[in-house]
Parts: structure tokens; C-alpha cells; sequence
């Protein structure tokens, strides 16, 4: 093994980075003080006329005698959103704003009714009849890949909307040479983010400049900003996006829809101000779905269980359209790079394909495909383990990869990292032999417990030469930050990024205080305004402490190398002799200093005292765009199993997680502990139904069921530290790395529970009915 | 169904004199008609407890109420939670321990602890989690919204 890992959060002798302090985003919230996009008013409101319909021609759409209603004909000349990557066989496709024509998913907006108030254009919208000629739905994404499917789209016969291929060179060889293949078929079901406040948008025109603002609830207003100006064909300057707070995104507010771009549209037209608010079962059939995939992965072994070779077949079911900007190859493709997760295999062959169906596009969903391969990957492992008749923790001992920097059969290079250590850290805790005695006394009872591993990487930070080798025509990646010290000593940033709960205001703050020794209540975040804040891709992918972080504090550097100029000119003393503390700049071993709001002061209204030699002003930017780099974690799942209902309790969740530098260890717990959450309702509840003609039987939160308090328990949380050497605050991500590991993780615990009736589940979500059902069918067998 | 109602709500002790429609909800008067956004809507068929106020020193789902029926009774919402400046005791239990994370399901979580705690001040950490498991989040995993809890309960009984 090699490198430094500390355990629990170490802060270097630091006075801001690495300490619990209260979050700056608080006071407002609790006290009902937080601005949402839903809080607005507007003079007129919209309802979506959605199609009932999976698939079929639109022949009519008949509107009640009087009614604003808007249809596809109306907005000719708005482009549809047509997302684009640079692979020769990607299918370009685009997604009208309004269907035309044809519709191509139930929940598909077919008109827009506009009205003085939100019931009366519910009213209307009741009113509205769409005449659909009724065409087959297609729902399975293996079904849309079977002979003689029909096309979801003209010029895609095989409905197959992007496929890639690769084979390592030597590959058969090493695959013959195998003592053993094991094989894994694993089905992660259709899920939905659910964000508690759903889509909301509010556009309103001024008619004094003829610019609209848009308020949405967003994760990256600049580029809805750029997608919107191209679907309108208007100068972007002509729009300002605003996300206010944002209540939780989780991926599904990262893609643009379709709903933004028709809002903005009718404030040009209206010359007016426009709203449009979600619900949730808008929100559960027509906003983006995620994970839907079938995974088949085989692993070649060597007699003494090493990995050889390891064979996937990865079949994404995107929905009915590719959503902007990621695309729909975002899991299929992610998933074929990051595949080999954190074991050491060159051999690879995979192919990876996204297909077409009728069906809501999908979108992200916290972890984006990581759950689904490490889900996949987790359960070859322990069936592996079977095989070769050893302790599942063994065959991952033999695996995991302890020499780094790691080249995957990828090509992607690993940076330093603690899998072994994480994974003994979480076995020593947890205290296996003391389970097992206890899953053996509970099993002559008739109990049924069972102890389940996950270990994984979670790529982050991700850089745009990350999204440039998926061939993304747009590559988000860097971050900006501008950093003023203003007149009287307070300190604002102005960021990219756009966070949605994450506390980032504060960790931010903290790195620049940090920097520039002032206190973080005397620095203020400002982010999620394109007027306000410079150019920035967001907040999604675990990136934004990595890299709005290292933007943030490559501007800090600047600010405090300048306040040490301003220190020196002031307090006639050589800039290296000079601590910036406690707000103010010290002489060391001196009783000489001088207050950050006294250099502001000086560098703003006393210029002419620098006589050239300073800079006017107090503000300096810092632009960050990293490789990227690769956080770790080893999840522990123990769960009591009924087997008379297939009901299944997670009783004991552990986390041993490693991402680099902590920069606010309370902060970063609750991100772990809000997506061990999400990834134990992905592994048990979370399920988006469809019948076979495409209706959704899952709309609304009794039928689609996030956890509550109940199916949490509390969650056990060990950290090491691996600094990172791709990132400049040695921080590596940690916004999903909560939600990869529990369905693996669960899973592998309910079919270790499972041993004694010698039936396994590998399909998530693992569902009462279907433990039941092969529960009944091995009653059956037998 | 556009004939409108005249209702005097009474929220955190002021009265606002207001006309709508009988369907309307609850949640939708306080926000639209009486200004008060700080109580959010996230699903409007009373699973996910976001709406809730304290209506009658009850915890209600304001999206199950309409209007009209709350006539005459005593609303609180979260903007009338703290005592001018200074928090509520559950307030500053959430923020210090991290309690909320994007704040939306906030309003809604502080004011069904404050509700229930008020009628039991010593309710058992097991029937805690029973009446906390009524609201949904989606942010926080729930450990920390039972911490906070936890600890404004032992704030509010001294």
C-alpha cells in the first residue's frame, strides 16, 4: 500500500478549514425567510395539458371558446432542444417544446393553458380535449431493442440511441485462460429524484429594457440561460436567470425542460410576468426519471479468485428523449468508463447502449449510474465469493486496487486513495464474528439477518476533459469565482456554482477565511443570479467543493497576496514579515497592525498613496478546471429480514468514507447521511411503475415512497483522509457517494439473510413482493 | 367554481381579511392571500407534511384544510415561531445541529415537532420517530432533523 490516510478529520493547525461551525444559510430558512421560485406572484399562470397517451398522432386538440391555450402551432420558430454528442453513432433527437404531431410519453406537455390564476387555468386545462390516434407503447428497454419494435423515431430503427464498444487488446486470451466466470444479472428499476419543492418557473418582461428575468428552480442557471436564448433565438443577454434557494435538486433540476423554455416564451409574448408551478404528480410522470438500467456483468477468475477480466452489457433505458445537457448516453456511458469501480482488472469488454421507449427522458439522479455498477459489481463479488466457497470481504481483499496512481483498462488514472483501508476500517468497526454469532442464534430462531458489503470510487471534481472524452458538445468542467473586499472590509464571492442545499456558502466562506483571516459571518456567497454571478456550470456531480472550491481559493490567494501589499505599504514592513489575522494584518512579533476594513478603505479612497505601485480595488477572480479525482467509501448494511412478508429493516448502516480534505466535518456528515437515505429508499422502496400502455401507476408519494424516519436508522460514520494531489484544497467530492453504496450494500445484506432458502435478488428495488415471490417460488420447488 | 368567500384567517395572533374561493386550501390562503411563503407546498395530497402549521395548537397538513374551515381558529406558521429576534428554541436547534440542508421541508418539520412536543413534552424517543416519520425530507437522511429535535425537546422542558 502506499501514501499517507489519516483517520477522522485532521485540520492541519488550521483555525477555519476543518471545523463544524454553523451554516450561513440557516437563519433565513428556519425562520420561513428563504426565497423559492414558488413564492412569486405573477398576472398570468400556466397549466400543462399533458398527453394521456404513450405514443400515437395527435389529430386534434380542441380548446374551450375563449381560452388562452398554446399548442404547438403557436411557438413556430422555437427550436426544440436538440442535445448533442460527438460520437459517430449517437442519434441526434430533438425534444419540442410542445409535442408536434405526435407524443411520444404519457405526461409529454401537448398545450399550455394560460389564465389570471392557477385554478382557473386548471379549470381550463380540464376543459382541454387532445385527440390522440393510439399507437403500441413501447416501456421496456429490452423490449425496444427486440425484432420488429416499433420505431419511437423516424431514422432509428433498433430505437438504440447511442452504443459504445470496447475490447481490450488480449482479451479472449485472458478470458479463456479463466478458472471460473461468474456471472451477474442485475436490474436497477426506474426511479425519480423527487426533490421536496418540485419544478416551479416565473418569468417576468421589462418592458423598459425588454429583458425577461427568469426565477427557476435550477441547478445551473447560466446554461438554462444559454439553452433558453438558443431555443428563442434572442440575445442571452436579453434573459437573466435567477435560482433562488432551491429546495433540493438531486440531478432532476440539472437538465433543461421544456416547461423554462415555454414560460420564458410567453413573458416575450404576454409582455408580462408568467408562472408555472409543478406538482408532484407533474413531478413524478413528466419530470426526469434515472436509473432504469440491466446490467449483465461476468467476471473471469484465476483459481485463486483474482479478477482476470470482467465482461458488461449495459442497457440504459433513456426515456423518450436525450436531455440537455449531459445527454442520454450520461449513465451508459459513465457506467462503461467507471465500471471497473475500485478492483484491479485490465481486461475489459463492454458494450454499453442506450435505447429509446416510451417513456419519461431520464435525467440524473444523485450517483448517476455509479449505483447501478457498483449495485452490479457488488453483487458479482459476493456471488464470486460463493463460487470459489470464500468470505465475500476475502475476494475483495484479493481485488481492490492499493498502488496508486491506478491506470484503469479505461485509461482513467486513479488518483491516491484508501479502498483496503476504508473496507478494514468499516469491518473492524462493525465487528463481523459478533454479527455472525448473533445472525446464527437469530437463524435457529427462525430470524433472519444479513450482513452486506459495498465498496466503491466515486469519480468527482470532474474537469471538462472529463466530459470532452464522453463527447459532450458541451463540456461543463471549470469554475469561476470573484472575490472583492469591499470599501468597508466585508467580503463577497461571487460564484459560478449554484448550490441548492449543500451548504456551500459556508464551506466556501470557510476557505476564504482561511486565506484571509476574517471571520466567515464577514463573508457573503453570492451564487444562482447570471447578472451577479460569473459564468459557472453549477452544482451537480460532487463538484462543486472541488472545483468552485479551488477557483475560490485560487482568488483568495490573490486577495490576501494583495492585502499583504496594501499591509506593507501601510505598516512600512516587508510583506513576509506581515500575518493576516483575526481581520486584520499583524507584523510578527510586533505590536504593529492595521484592519482588513482599513486596507479596503486605503485600497479604494486613498489610492494615490500607492503611487503606482498597487493596483485600485479590492477584487481578484480565480478560474479552476481539474482532472478530476476519485473519493473512496466502504458501506455496511445489516438488515433483519420477515420472511412471511418479505419486509426488510436496515437496523445497523455504517460508512467509512474517505474524500480527501473534510472542510466542514458537520456539513459533510449530512450530505453522507441524506444520501445513505436516498440510496436506501433506491435499494427498498423507490419505484417508478408503468403498465404496459405506458400509464404511470406510481404518481403520487403513497405509490412512489420515499423513506421517512422510520426505514432510517441511524447511520455510523467513520472518515479517513487521503489528501488529494488532482485538487488544490486536497478535497475530493462526497455529494453522491451517501447514494452509491446502499443498494450493494443492502442487497448483498437481504441475500445473506436470504442464505438458508438458497434464492437471491438482484434487482433493485428489493421489494416485499418480490422477495416474496421468490420466496413462494422456492416454497414451490421444493 | 369562481364565487368567493369572505374568511378572516388569524395567523401568529393578526387577522387578515380575505376572500377566496371554498376550495381553496389552506396552504394556498396563507401563501397567496396572506402573504406568508415561509409554509411550503410539496405535494398537495398530504404525504409529505411540508405544509404544515399548527392550527389550534394541532399540527395540520394545510394542504388537507380548506380555508374556510379554519375560520375562527388560531394558525401559527413558522414566521410567528420566533419571539421577534430571538429564535425559537426548535430554530436553533436545527441550526446547530444541521438539521435542514435545503430548507424546504423545514417550515413543515419545525412546526409538527413544536406542535407535538407542546402537547408532550416528554414523549419517548420511539414515539418521537413515529411522529417524525410523517413529514418527508430528502436532504438531511433524517439523523440530524431527530437530533435537533432531541434537543430543542430538552431546551423547551426547562
Amino acid at each position: 500500500m502506499s501514501g499517507a490516510h489519516t483517520k477522522g478529520s485532521g485540520g492541519d493547525g488550521m483555525k477555519w478549514v476543518g471545523r463544524s461551525i454553523r451554516r450561513l444559510e440557516d437563519p433565513a430558512l428556519v425562520q420561513g425567510r428563504g426565497r423559492f421560485t414558488g413564492d412569486l406572484s405573477a398576472a398570468h399562470w400556466v397549466r400543462f395539458v399533458r398527453s394521456p397517451n404513450a405514443a400515437g398522432k395527435i389529430k386534434s386538440i380542441t380548446a374551450p371558446d375563449g381560452a388562452m391555450v398554446i399548442t404547438a402551432a403557436d411557438i413556430e420558430g422555437v427550436k426544440k432542444i436538440t442535445p448533442m454528442l460527438h460520437k459517430f453513432n449517437y442519434k441526434p433527437v430533438g425534444q419540442p417544446i410542445l409535442a408536434d404531431g405526435e407524443v411520444r410519453f404519457v405526461g409529454e406537455a401537448v398545450a399550455a393553458v394560460v389564465a389570471a390564476t392557477e385554478e382557473e387555468a386548471e379549470d381550463i386545462a380540464d376543459l382541454v380535449e387532445i385527440d390522440i390516434e393510439d399507437a403500441a407503447a413501447l416501456v421496456d428497454g429490452r423490449a425496444a431493442i427486440a425484432d420488429g419494435a416499433p420505431q419511437i423515431h423516424a431514422g432509428m430503427p433498433g430505437n438504440v440511441i447511442v452504443k459504445a464498444e470496447i475490447k481490450t487488446p488480449g482479451f479472449d486470451d485472458v478470458w479463456a485462460s479463466a478458472a471460473k466466470i461468474v456471472r451477474c444479472d442485475a436490474r436497477s428499476n426506474r426511479q425519480n429524484a423527487t426533490p421536496m419543492e418540485a419544478r416551479a418557473a416565473h418569468a417576468t418582461y421589462d418592458s423598459a429594457t425588454g429583458r425577461v428575468t427568469l426565477h427557476c428552480t435550477t441547478q445551473m442557471p447560466h446554461l438554462v440561460r444559454t439553452a433558453i436564448a438558443d431555443c428563442l433565438g434572442m440575445p442571452e443577454s436579453d434573459l437573466r436567470v435567477i435560482a433562488p434557494d432551491v429546495g433540493g435538486g438531486f440531478g432532476q433540476k440539472m437538465s433543461l425542460c421544456v416547461e423554462y423554455v415555454l414560460v420564458t416564451w410567453l413573458a416575450r409574448k404576454l409582455k408580462s410576468s408568467v408562472a408555472w408551478t409543478e406538482d408532484r404528480r407533474e413531478n413524478l410522470i413528466a419530470s426526469f426519471h434515472s436509473r432504469d438500467q440491466y446490467i449483465t456483468l461476468e467476471g473471469a477468475f484465476d483459481e485463486n479468485a483474482k479478477l482476470l477480466a470482467l465482461r458488461a452489457d449495459i442497457l440504459a433505458n433513456t426515456g423518450a428523449y436525450s436531455c440537455f445537457p449531459t445527454t442520454c448516453g450520461m449513465e451508459p456511458l459513465m457506467a462503461m468508463a467507471e465500471m471497473p469501480g475500485p478492483y484491479d482488472v485490465q481486461q475489459y469488454d463492454c458494450l454499453a447502449r442506450a435505447v429509446v421507449t416510451n417513456t419519461c427522458t431520464m435525467g440524473a439522479y444523485r450517483g448517476v449510474s455509479r449505483p447501478s455498477i457498483t449495485f452490479t459489481l457488488e453483487r458479482l463479488m459476493d456471488k464470486a465469493a460463493k463460487a470459489f466457497a470464500i468470505d465475500p470481504l476475502d475476494i475483495r481483499r484479493k481485488n481492490l486496487i492499493t498502488q496508486f496512481p491506478y491506470k484503469s483498462a479505461m485509461g482513467l488514472e486513479y488518483d491516491e486513495a484508501s479502498y483496503r483501508e476504508t473496507m478494514e476500517t468499516a469491518v473492524e468497526a462493525i465487528n463481523v464474528p459478533a454479527f455472525r454469532a448473533r445472525q446464527q442464534l437469530a437463524r435457529d430462531k427462525g430470524e433472519y439477518l444479513g450482513i452486506g458489503f459495498a465498496t466503491f470510487s466515486e469519480r468527482t471534481g470532474y474537469g471538462s476533459p472529463a466530459f470532452a472524452a464522453r463527447g459532450m458538445a458541451i463540456t461543463p468542467g471549470w469554475e469561476t469565482v470573484h472575490i472583492t473586499v469591499d470599501p468597508s472590509g466585508f467580503v463577497e464571492a461571487r460564484i459560478g456554482s449554484s448550490p441548492h442545499g449543500q451548504g456551500l456558502r459556508t464551506t466556501l466562506a470557510q476557505i476564504i477565511a482561511e486565506e484571509i483571516g476574517v471571520p466567515p459571518e464577514m463573508i457573503k456567497v453570492v451564487h444562482g443570479d447570471t447578472d451577479t454571478a460569473p459564468y459557472g456550470w453549477g452544482t451537480f456531480a460532487s463538484r462543486s467543493l472541488v472545483i468552485s472550491g479551488g477557483a475560490t481559493l485560487i482568488a483568495a490567494r490573490k486577495i490576501k497576496a494583495k492585502l499583504l501589499k496594501i499591509a506593507g505599504h501601510m505598516l512600512e514592513a516587508a510583506e513576509t514579515d506581515i500575518v493576516l489575522e483575526d481581520g486584520k494584518a499583524k507584523v510578527a512579533g510586533t505590536d504593529r497592525e492595521v484592519s482588513v476594513a482599513a486596507m479596503a478603505r486605503e485600497a479604494y479612497t486613498q489610492t494615490h498613496r500607492f503611487k503606482g505601485e498597487i493596483e485600485p480595488g479590492l477584487t481578484e477572480s480565480g478560474t479552476y478546471d481539474p482532472p478530476g479525482t476519485f473519493s473512496n467509501a466502504c458501506h455496511v448494511a445489516i438488515v433483519r429480514l420477515d420472511a412471511e412478508t418479505g419486509h426488510v429493516k436496515v437496523e445497523r448502516y455504517l460508512v467509512a468514507e474517505d474524500a480527501g480534505r473534510i472542510i466542514n466535518p458537520m456539513i459533510a456528515d449530512g450530505q453522507v447521511h441524506g444520501g445513505v437515505a436516498q440510496g436506501i429508499g433506491n435499494a427498498l422502496l423507490e419505484e417508478i411503475i408503468y403498465d404496459e400502455s405506458g400509464a404511470i401507476l406510481t404518481a403520487n408519494l403513497a405509490d412512489f415512497m420515499p423513506p421517512t424516519a422510520h426505514e432510517i436508522p441511524p447511520i455510523e460514520l467513520h472518515h479517513l483522509e487521503t489528501p488529494s494531489t488532482q485538487s488544490i484544497t486536497k478535497a475530493k467530492g462526497l455529494g453522491e457517494g451517501g447514494t452509491i453504496g446502499p443498494p450493494a450494500a443492502v442487497v448483498n445484506a437481504i441475500n445473506d439473510a436470504l442464505t438458508p432458502f438458497n434464492v437471491e435478488i438482484d434487482t433493485i428495488p428489493a421489494t416485499p413482493q418480490r422477495i416474496r415471490t421468490l420466496l413462494r417460488n422456492a416454497e414451490r420447488a421444493s | 367554481m369562481s364565487e368567493k368567500t369572505d374568511v378572516t384567517l388569524t395567523i401568529n395572533g393578526k387577522d387578515y381579511a380575505i376572500a377566496v374561493e371554498p376550495r381553496r386550501t389552506l396552504a394556498d390562503a396563507i401563501r397567496e392571500d396572506c402573504g406568508q411563503t415561509g409554509t411550503h407546498i410539496g405535494c398537495e395530497h398530504g404525504v409529505c407534511g411540508a405544509c404544515t402549521v399548527i392550527v389550534d395548537d394541532a399540527p395540520v397538513r394545510s394542504c388537507l384544510m380548506f380555508a374556510v374551515q379554519a375560520e375562527g381558529k388560531a394558525i401559527r406558521t413558522v414566521e410567528g415561531l420566533a419571539d421577534g429576534d430571538k429564535l425559537h428554541p426548535m430554530q436553533q436547534a436545527f441550526m446547530d445541529n444541521h438539521g435542514l440542508q435545503c430548507g424546504f421541508c423545514t417550515p413543515g418539520f419545525l412546526m409538527l415537532a413544536v406542535g407535538v412536543l407542546e402537547r408532550e413534552p416528554n414523549i419517548s424517543d420511539e414515539a418521537l420517530i413515529d411522529v417524525l416519520s410523517s413529514n418527508l425530507c430528502r436532504c438531511t437522511g433524517y439523523q440530524n432533523i431527530i437530533k435537533s429535535v432531541r434537543a430543542a425537546a430538552q431546551e423547551m422542558r426547562k
